[in-house]
């Protein structure tokens, strides 16, 4: 059990997300950087869709009632008690009274807390995930006591695992982001999505769970930018009759009225999703299929069986 | 047209335009794939003339979910036999309730009583939900009142607003961004998540708006 001390920002309850009610407009929610999401489950010998905190542009102090076993995960972010660091993508032992600091510094936007056996949140729609513009969950606030589940095993075979360095996500902050294009690429004049492929991108300070703002060269349309909605996902660019992209994220709508001219493929999301405003110079490229799935199923595989590394 | 959106979203589009045939082709096709759904298959969204199907692409192949859906484009019966329900959603026009009215009175190049009668007169169907829990988008316009979406999204559109943008018009369920342009306001909730029906609306019902007078009180309602 952790008391919530001091929490500002964007501090929230996310799992692998809420399926299943898209065609009512409920978005998928979930983490913003997956990798990191599952990670940090691993590290606590937590099952693959464990309930984690995600804690984006701002910090968050707890303090343990009982001793625990965490471990912090993403970018940006470092970890702190009074007395030394903590290091992130490790899991570390925590004694009933300690306090941890998740402070946030460069590099990234979202750190991923989980403890082992999960935080214990009420299911809205069949997802624990806090999707705060929909009223769904409340997100964290100061004072909380926040219930976790029963670990997988022992306390202290849980702590102080580390994640395989080789096996890191390279974030950066000048990152190449793969895409596969359209579907509405055709909407675009030539130069249009040339420009969206060759220039660079920064992003916008108006970001936020539901979509990322992206600044530079302006996209040209073939014949404006209304389209009849349709369906779209994490990842989908949008460009309005502006011409700057939007790249939709974690709380996406579920479908959108703008040409999309591509979609982020799944093992570049991470890489996005932790790139700085006004800082992180973003330059897109077009992948196929057939990489986009191996690329991802090379990664999660990689997650799914992390008993294989844990147990080391 | 079966078109990729991104590495695990496919894109069935059954046409172009907004048409109430074509729509009911979209619903019968999503009917038939969720009673013949298949491991790998997350969830579908129906939309006005599209269908987009989120897969998973550790267990299915995009090749392998054309392969089905192409299948089952084959066997898909167009004739969805059902009674749509009818609702009323009371509005009030203009004003802090509906900050465009006046500019799209302008635009039009007619009254702003005109834009109201020309809106509320119409029964709109369900066309599909979206973009926020419990958002109806409702078809069709009348030609009159089309205008383009607003260069630059409002980044605060509060509840219950009622909008139009291009051939649609749509009410907010919450506090959200929107660029369509508002010009009404219902005290309607179309979503509540901790009730056992979340959702006020659903695709296919039939919607009237009924103009409230703009010095009437809501209190009561």
């Amino acid at each position: 059990m952790l008391e919530v001390i001091d929490v500002s920002g964007l501090v929230t309850f996310q799992d692998s997300g809420r399926h299943g009610f898209a065609s009512y407009g409920v978005p998928a929610s979930g983490p913003m950087d997956w990798f990191a999401y599952q990670a940090a489950n691993s590290l606590v010998g937590n099952s693959a869709n464990a309930t984690v905190i995600e804690i984006g542009l701002g910090e968050a102090v707890f303090r343990a009632k009982r001793n625990c076993v965490l471990a912090v995960t993403g970018a940006g972010y470092e970890v702190l008690n009074y007395v030394w660091t903590f290091p992130l993508w490790t899991s570390f032992f925590v004694r009933a009274g300690w306090y941890v600091n998740i402070k946030k510094k460069s590099g990234g936007n979202w750190a991923y807390l989980a403890a082992a056996g999960g935080f214990e949140v009420d299911s809205i729609l069949g997802s624990r995930s806090t999707y705060l513009r929909g009223g769904l969950g409340n997100g964290i606030r100061t004072g909380d006591l926040l219930q976790t589940g029963k670990p997988s095993r022992e306390l202290l075979k849980l702590a102080a695992q580390n994640f395989p360095v080789e096996k890191y996500m390279v974030y950066s902050q000048s990152p190449v982001i793969e895409v596969i294009a359209g579907p509405q690429n055709e909407r675009f004049t030539k130069e249009g999505y040339q420009t969206f492929l060759n220039s660079e991108y920064t992003l916008s300070k108006s970001f936020d769970r539901m979509g990322y703002k992206l600044e530079g060269n302006s996209i040209s349309h073939i014949a404006g930018a209304d389209l009849i909605s349709e369906g779209m996902t994490m990842g989908s660019v949008q460009v309005p009759a502006n011409g700057q992209p939007i790249v939709m994220m974690a709380d996406s709508p579920t479908t959108g009225g703008y040409p999309k001219i591509a979609n982020v493929v799944k093992s570049s999301l991470p890489l996005l999703a932790q790139c700085e405003a006004g800082v992180s110079k973003i330059r897109f490229k077009e992948i196929m299929m057939e990489e986009a799935h191996e690329k991802y199923k090379k990664t999660s595989e990689f997650l799914k069986n992390s008993e294989v590394w844990w147990a080391k | 047209m079966l078109k990729p959106l991104g590495d695990s979203a496919l894109l069935v589009q059954l046409g172009d335009k907004i048409d109430p045939a074509i729509n009911q082709r979209v619903h019968a096709l999503n009917a038939l794939l969720q009673t013949n759904s298949t491991a790998g298959i997350v969830e579908t969204v129906p939309a006005y003339c599209t269908l987009l199907i989120h897969y998973d692409p550790l267990i299915l192949t995009f090749n392998q979910v054309t392969y089905w859906v192409r299948d089952k484009l084959i066997q898909v019966d167009d004739s969805l036999n059902r009674k749509p329900r009818q609702l009323e959603v009371p509005t009030r026009y203009g004003g802090a309730s509906g900050p465009d009215l006046e500019a799209v009175a302008v635009s039009k190049g007619i009254s702003t009583t005109d834009i109201v009668r020309i809106h509320s007169e119409r029964e709109y169907i369900v066309y599909m939900m979206g973009f926020t829990p419990g958002f109806p988008y409702l078809g069709a316009l009348d030609e009159r009142l089309i205008m383009p979406r607003l260069e630059t999204p409002r980044t605060l559109v509060k509840a219950g607003s009622v909008a139009i943008a291009g051939s649609q018009t749509g009410i907010y369920p919450l506090d959200s961004p929107g660029g369509w342009h508002l010009i009404g306001w219902t005290p309607l909730k179309l979503f509540d998540p901790t009730s056992e029906t979340p959702f006020l609306f659903s695709p296919g019902d039939i919607i009237k708006f009924i103009p409230l007078d703009s010095d009437s009180s809501l209190t009561g309602i």
